[in-house]
């Protein structure tokens, strides 16, 4: 039983809960993600670590209501338990020092990119990032993620905060205006995390600069341990598991049309529940 | 006459997930165990990977002292229960039972199954004396639980750390229902426990924690059995597409996760109409025989012959009493989809058999000119388990074969000292006795270790 410390709207979709559990604090890395079940009739649903607390043997999970699962877990009150995670799972993000990172997130990709910007951050490297999102109200962590970014670009698709686009165009102006200065460089790589759509528009933009860019994936996971096979896609060809080969990996091998179909698999029978 | 349990009735069959063998009567019991010779010998011993001193207890039943039988199996299987389930007993002891000559072996399966379930199980006797040195078991499959069970038995005090939500591997979310309740074993976990075991779920070694950190924790000595649960693909064009399922994910949802009673349990499991299982393994029968039971018509797709069929005798009988189709000497070898990508067709080829491989079954060849499709909504791909790459991939210095399994020493230690592995791991995917028989050889294996090493 893991106990729920906190559990607060960060907006109307979208909750953020602070959690006991110490074993899986202590060896948290950025990029890394949990599985949770709720009880024990309910699904296992993979969520990123979203922030960490070693001393306080807390981590902090930042989920956006898509179904019966999520509209649950943000239902839960401090003083309740969620009966099992499992993790921390997946390969941590390599986030050595290496020059200029570009972190790209959309919707709830950006409680996905925290974590990640904030470790780029600290290993020494500069850091820019691309939030956006629907609109203001969804638009969550501005000033954590603000904190460990050199510059932080906001767009929203209503124009209600920030530039009215989406992430995309201020990573282009970037791009051209790089293109046309003698002295500055392309960043020496992109980070990006949100919607399947999003993630490839930015990696066919990246992919014309030859910018080598890392995408986080999201597909249906079951147990999320390299056992069951449903988290796979093709990457390079190649079938992968996200859940251990993963979640990163090289953006512009990635096979995003056949991670947005099969994203749609479960679609008629979870509505019947909602 | 060998006496045969009795099977539920086909209408309550297919309607439900509830078990499919009744078990021998009492009356139905004594009688078989009055076949019994009682062999000086007793060859069928030597057919039991964990020499369960078979005779003997056959002789208990037949005076209708089932506890005392009971506690005879204990001596040598911790789970008897699931063993009178699902063992392979016509390729073991009733194999090399002397009446196999005549054709009508003793039921020695179903006898065993009748002592676990008539005899209420007794707990086992907690040590009170102070556990001294701790050992680390890896997975709750029938390889650790045994391992677990007698180094517990030992003295030792024992932690298994799972990665699942539930304990029991392959029992658990591969087995169904129908052929293992649930409910069996629990019973049989409680009995572990109560041997003092601790278990640890929701604990995956190698990103919870590691072996290293194992020991750091006080850990004399670790057992890995984490069983071969890397699903083989086709290696086919369309693998990917919607609706192609791996035998272990169809399996862990409707198992594990009871997708069978959904919404009741919140995991769905999406299948169409004309389901198609490949392979024809035990795995390969169990999810022909689920997808029957979620009202489907189900085709089970293989490319050799019945002959050669892996599976065990009584469940491929179950499965064509329960009329599921057999396609036999056929081979998938493309996916055709529609324009979402869901699975609309199996392209596939006519076999035949040729000469004899390694394994002495006749290797299948395809016929030239012999494509045909079959139309199907739904692919289950149940065509064998590769061992479990995650803590090999993890470990530093763990040595692998190519195939993927643990290499271990004749003592069941690994390349890295103190660290020991079995079942499913070291041999790629095998029986529940077979990786029960490596669980109890390591478990003394470590205690000569930790002895050795005090
Ligand atoms: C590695 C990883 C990290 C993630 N991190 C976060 C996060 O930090 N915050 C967040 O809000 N969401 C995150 N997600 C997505 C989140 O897991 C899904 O939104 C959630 O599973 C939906 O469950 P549900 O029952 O509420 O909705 P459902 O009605 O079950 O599903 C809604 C949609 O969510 C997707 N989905 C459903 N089940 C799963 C599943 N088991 N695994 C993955 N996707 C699924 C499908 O596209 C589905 O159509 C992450 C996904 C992955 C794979
Ligand atoms: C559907 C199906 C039907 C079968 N039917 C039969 C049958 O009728 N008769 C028969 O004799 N055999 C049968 N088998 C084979 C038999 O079940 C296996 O050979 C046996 O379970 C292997 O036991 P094991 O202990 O080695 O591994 P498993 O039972 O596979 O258990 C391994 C456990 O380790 C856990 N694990 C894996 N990695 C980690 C990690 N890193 N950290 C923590 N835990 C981990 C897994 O979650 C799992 O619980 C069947 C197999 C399947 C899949
Ligand atoms: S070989 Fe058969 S008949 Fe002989 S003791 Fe064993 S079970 Fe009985
Ligand atoms: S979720 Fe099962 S293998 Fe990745």
């Amino acid at each position: 039983m893991f106990t729920i410390l906190e559990n607060k709207p960060l907006n109307s979709a979208v909750n953020k809960l602070i959690i006991k559990a110490e074993q899986i604090a202590s060896s948290a890395k950025a990029g890394q993600f949990v599985v949770i079940l709720i009880d024990d009739k309910g699904e296992r649903i993979p969520l990123t670590l979203s922030d960490w607390d070693k001393q306080q043997g807390t981590i902090t999970l930042i989920a956006q209501i898509a179904g019966a699962t999520t509209k649950k877990l943000s239902q839960l009150k401090a003083g309740d338990s969620i009966a099992h995670i499992l993790g921390p799972l997946g390969h941590p993000t390599e986030t050595e020092k290496i020059g200029t990172v570009v972190c790209v997130a959309g919707g709830v990709g950006i409680a996905e990119i925290y974590p990640v910007a904030k470790a780029f951050k600290e290993a020494g490297n500069r850091v820019l990032s691309i939030i956006g999102a629907r609109t203001q109200e969804l638009l969550i962590l501005q000033e954590e993620v603000k904190r460990f970014s050199d510059e932080l670009f906001i767009t929203t698709d209503d124009g209600s905060l920030g530039r009215k686009s989406l992430v995309t165009e201020p990573l282009k102006e970037l791009f051209s205006s790089i293109e046309k200065s003698t002295h500055t460089k392309y960043p020496d790589l992109v980070y990006v995390i949100g919607p399947v759509v999003m993630m490839k528009a930015v990696s066919d933009l990246t992919k014309e600069y030859s910018i080598k860019t890392i995408a986080s994936l999201n597909p249906i996971m079951v147990d999320a341990t390299g056992m069951c096979g449903s988290c796979r896609c093709s990457v390079d060809g190649k079938t992968k598991y996200a859940c251990v080969d993963g979640p990163d990996f090289d953006a512009h091998k990635v096979d995003f049309n056949e991670l947005s179909q099969r994203l749609r698999l479960f679609n008629t029978q979870e509505k019947t529940v909602l | 006459m060998r006496k045969n349990p009795a099977t539920l009735e086909m209408q309550k069959r297919l309607s439900s997930f509830s078990e499919v063998s009744l078990g021998l009567t009492k009356e139905q019991a004594k009688e078989e165990a009055g076949r019994c010779l009682q062999c000086k010998n007793s060859p069928c011993i030597s057919g039991c990977p964990v020499n369960i001193q078979i005779p003997d207890f056959i002789k208990m039943i037949k005076e209708d002292r089932p506890e005392e039988a009971l506690k005879k199996i204990l001596e040598k299987n911790n789970l008897p229960a699931v063993c009178g389930r699902v063992c392979p007993q016509e390729n073991q002891c009733e194999k090399a039972c002397v009446l196999q000559k005549k054709n009508m072996p003793i039921n020695i399966g179903a006898l065993e199954r009748y002592v676990s379930d008539y005899a209420s199980q007794e707990q086992g006797i907690i040590e009170n004396k102070a556990k001294k040195d701790k050992v680390a078991v890896v997975g709750s499959g029938p390889a650790g639980l045994t391992c677990a069970a007698d180094l517990a038995k030992s003295g030792y005090a024992v932690v298994i750390f799972e990665s699942l939500h539930q304990a029991g591997g392959v029992l658990r979310y591969g087995i169904p229902e129908f052929r293992l309740p649930k409910k069996i074993l629990d019973r049989e976990l409680e009995y572990i426990k109560s041997l003092g075991v601790n278990i640890k779920l929701n604990a995956l070694i190698g990103r919870t924690q590691t072996i290293e950190g194992l020991f750091k924790e006080g850990f004399r000595a670790v057992f890995i059995a984490t069983g071969a649960g890397l699903p083989q693909t086709l290696g086919i064009p369309g693998e990917n597409a919607n609706l192609v399922y791996s035998a272990n994910e169809f399996l862990t949802r409707v198992n594990l996760m009871k997708a069978y009673q959904f919404p009741e349990y919140a995991t769905p499991i999406n299948i169409g109409e004309n389901v198609v299982v490949v392979g024809a393994g035990n795995v390969a029968i169990d999810c022909a025989r689920i997808a029957k039971r979620l009202n489907k018509n189900v085709t089970l797709v293989y490319r050799r012959s019945e002959n050669e069929m892996p599976a065990r005798a009584e469940e491929v009988t179950h499965a064509k009493e329960e009329q599921i189709n057999l396609k036999l000497l056929t081979q998938p070898v493309k996916i055709i989809t529609d324009e979402k990508n869901f699975i609309k067709e199996i392209a596939c080829i006519k076999m035949e058999l040729g000469d004899a491989d390694a394994s002495g079954r006749k290797r299948p060849v395809p016929v030239k000119g012999s494509e045909f499709n079959i139309k199907a909504d739904t692919l289950i791909v149940a065509i064998g388990q590769n061992p479990n790459p995650l803590i090999p991939a993890l470990t530093k210095d763990l040595a692998i074969n190519k195939n993927g399994t643990i290499v271990v020493d004749e003592n069941c230690m690994t390349s890295i000292k103190g660290v020991f592995a079995g079942g499913d791991i070291t041999t790629g995917a095998d029986t529940v006795i077979s990786a029960m028989g490596a669980g109890k050889k390591a478990a003394e294996e470590i205690d000569k270790y930790i002895k050795h090493n005090l």
